[in-house]
């Protein structure tokens, strides 16, 4: 019983990262309707640039986290340029192919380079122990990351003025444009922090578990779960169905082999699709 | 009525052409490495053209196709394998049972509209192939194999090859003819309606979920029987070659690169593909790079020429759409 506990507690701290991470693909959705197929790759991509800045400079993993922001951020923006400008307001296969054509360029890239085997970064933090259990560090210093730049999030779009712009963006475009919002500068923004938040989300993973180019499609995965559950574009409530899906995984790992869980998952977010059509936490329009 | 309906138009005998065309190429002087390379063909044209009834008449994409073809192949090599079933039992049965899934899977997934089906079919792929890994009759990750005795049920070794290639072509022909009868029926303009404005659709009478449902359940049927004989001829299946992510991202630049929502863009599209890619192939620098410049030339596609190679021809010889369509 204790050992389920145990493991409903990690769950938990895991699902932090797994809600900073749909944060990231919920904020795009949200604001201009547009699912970022790139996803996983972005989280590939902050795995590897924690791989190589802990290897390269020797230093301790968490120094990575403001570069592989502020690189990310720049990513996004390329990424909008390239690949979602010319979509925003069409149909939505269209986006989805381009997105997904850049995913395939990227994994691709990804493939030749690196190769698909598994690769792994030490980290070294006292875990706290209860009992027979010991919870590690880096768990806890993951959770504890996410909800500390989710939090950062949510002041950045309540009140900065740049936020409220995406926030005013998403809620309506058209309005926005009229009230002097420069809109197309505002989507460009809102990807670039869309892409920043998986690549820190995948810098955080890659503190956690060992990873490989292709990781990225069960991270995705997971993100659309969470973000059906939490509400589309609502980043908060994506941070709740992200703890909420830890706890559930936490749950059901003693139970079963590790292969199911990713169809657990999958079942329950075409139920809840169907069920909860506007998600489990729907939020008003444009409530973001 | 349908069939003769459409025989009297010009394009029934274009694809009747291709398929004569296939069939008899590598027949003259016994070319087998002409034959090798036209079932690759074939195999692009068959999943291109099961996919277009939902990408391109549908508007809705299915990134998990792939699904139907390595079912298929599953379900027709245990038949085979596991039962003694005869191939020619195992691949119709194959293809009900993925056709019947797929229903099953449609009518619940398609209640969900636009973004969140191209989700969901992510994850069919995911369950699917976890499924398959951990299911013991199937080999699980290990997969299946079959003895080299299964193929005197089809004449021995030499001639199994040409039995399964014309088969193959005779999918191919029927997966032409069918998404060309899809197309104009009266399903096929419900489809139509769908991809351009599912609300309007429904409130004119278009029962879009079932259409949509049916739409997925008729794209899985030849599909599955493909995957059925590409693995009976590998005779070895396993989740990875099965559910083959490259091949299922192919398919759906095949389907982009000809032009979606057309029947003989997409056969023309996968032939063009089928080559750049056999040329890539042997290219050494090239082949190590086959997903990145698949995802580059479908982002080319879709950012600049979104109707494919059709669209541009029909722009250019707008006439020629009476012929080809």
């Amino acid at each position: 019983m204790l050992g389920v506990l145990a493991s409903v507690i990690d769950g938990v701290l895991v699902g932090f990262v797994y809600g900073l991470a749909a944060m990231g693909l919920t904020l795009i959705w949200g604001v201009m309707d547009v699912i970022n197929l790139t996803h996983g790759a972005m989280i590939v991509a902050g795995m590897f640039a924690l791989l190589l800045i802990v290897h390269a400079l020797g230093v301790s993993a968490y120094v990575a986290l403001v570069p592989v922001m502020i690189a990310g951020f720049g990513v996004g923006i390329a990424l909008y340029w390239i690949a979602i400008h010319r979509m925003v307001g069409q149909a939505p296969l269209m986006s989805l192919l381009s997105t997904f054509a850049v995913n395939l360029v990227l994994v691709g890239l990804g493939t030749a380079a690196l190769g698909t085997g598994l690769f792994n970064v030490d980290v070294h933090v006292p875990g706290i122990s209860m009992g027979r259990y010991t919870f590690p560090g880096a768990h806890i210093v993951a959770a504890i990351m996410a909800a500390v730049i989710a939090y950062g999030l949510y002041l950045f779009l309540g009140r900065t003025r740049i936020g409220k712009a995406v926030r005013a963006v998403a809620n309506n475009r058209e309005a926005a444009e009229l009230v002097g919002i420069p809109t197309t500068r505002v989507l460009a923004i809102s990807v670039g922090l869309g892409v920043a938040l998986a690549g820190v989300s995948g810098m955080l993973i890659g503190t956690l578990f060992p990873f490989t180019v292709l990781s990225g499609d069960a991270y995705t995965l997971k993100s659309f779960v969470v973000t059906v559950l939490g509400g589309f574009g609502n980043p908060l409530g994506a941070l709740f169905a992200g703890v909420a899906l830890g706890l559930l995984e936490g749950a059901v790992t003693p139970f079963v082999p590790v292969s199911w869980t990713l169809v657990i998952e999958f079942a329950l977010f075409v139920v809840v699709l169907i069920v909860f059509p506007g998600g489990l936490f729907a939020p008003r329009r444009g409530a973001l | 009525m349908l069939l003769l309906r459409l025989a009297r138009r010009p394009f029934f005998w274009v694809i009747a052409l291709i398929v004569a065309v296939f069939a008899i190429a590598p027949l003259i002087g016994d070319n087998v490495d002409l034959r090798e390379s036209l079932v690759l063909d074939a195999l692009y044209i068959i999943l291109a053209s099961n996919l277009n009834i939902m990408l391109g008449y549908t508007g809705y994409i299915n990134f998990g196709s792939i699904v139907f073809f390595g079912l298929g192949g599953y379900i027709c090599l245990w038949l085979v394998s596991g039962l003694g079933l005869p191939l020619a039992v195992s691949l119709p049965i194959a293809g009900t049972c993925v056709s019947g899934l797929a229903l099953v899977f449609g009518l619940g997934i398609l209640r969900l509209r636009g973004h969140f089906f191209a989700l969901a079919t992510i994850g069919i792929i995911e369950g699917v192939q976890a499924f398959v890994q951990n299911f013991k009759p199937w080999g699980g990750s290990a997969g299946l194999y079959l003895s080299g005795g299964v193929l005197k049920q089809i004449g021995g070794p030499a001639n199994a090859l040409w039995v399964i290639y014309f088969l193959m072509i005779a999918v191919m022909g029927l997966s032409l003819y069918l998404s060309y009868a899809v197309k104009s029926s009266k399903f096929g303009l419900g489809l139509l309606a769908i991809g351009q404005n599912e609300d309007a659709a429904a409130v004119l009478g278009v029962p879009t979920p079932l259409y949509k449902a049916l739409a997925y359940c008729t794209s899985a049927f030849l599909p599955a029987i493909a995957g059925g004989l590409f693995f009976f001829k590998s005779a070895f299946i396993e989740p990875a070659s099965a559910f083959d992510l490259t091949l299922s991202t192919e398919v759906i630049v095949v389907v982009m690169l000809g032009g979606q929502g057309t029947v003989f863009g997409v056969a023309l599209g996968a032939l063009l593909y089928s080559e750049l890619r056999g040329y890539l192939l042997t290219t050494a620098t090239f082949s190590n790079f086959q997903l990145v410049i698949s995802g580059a030339l479908l982002l080319l596609i879709v950012l600049f020429f979104p109707g494919g190679l059709m669209g541009w021809i029909y722009s250019r010889f707008p006439r020629i759409q009476k012929v080809l369509e």
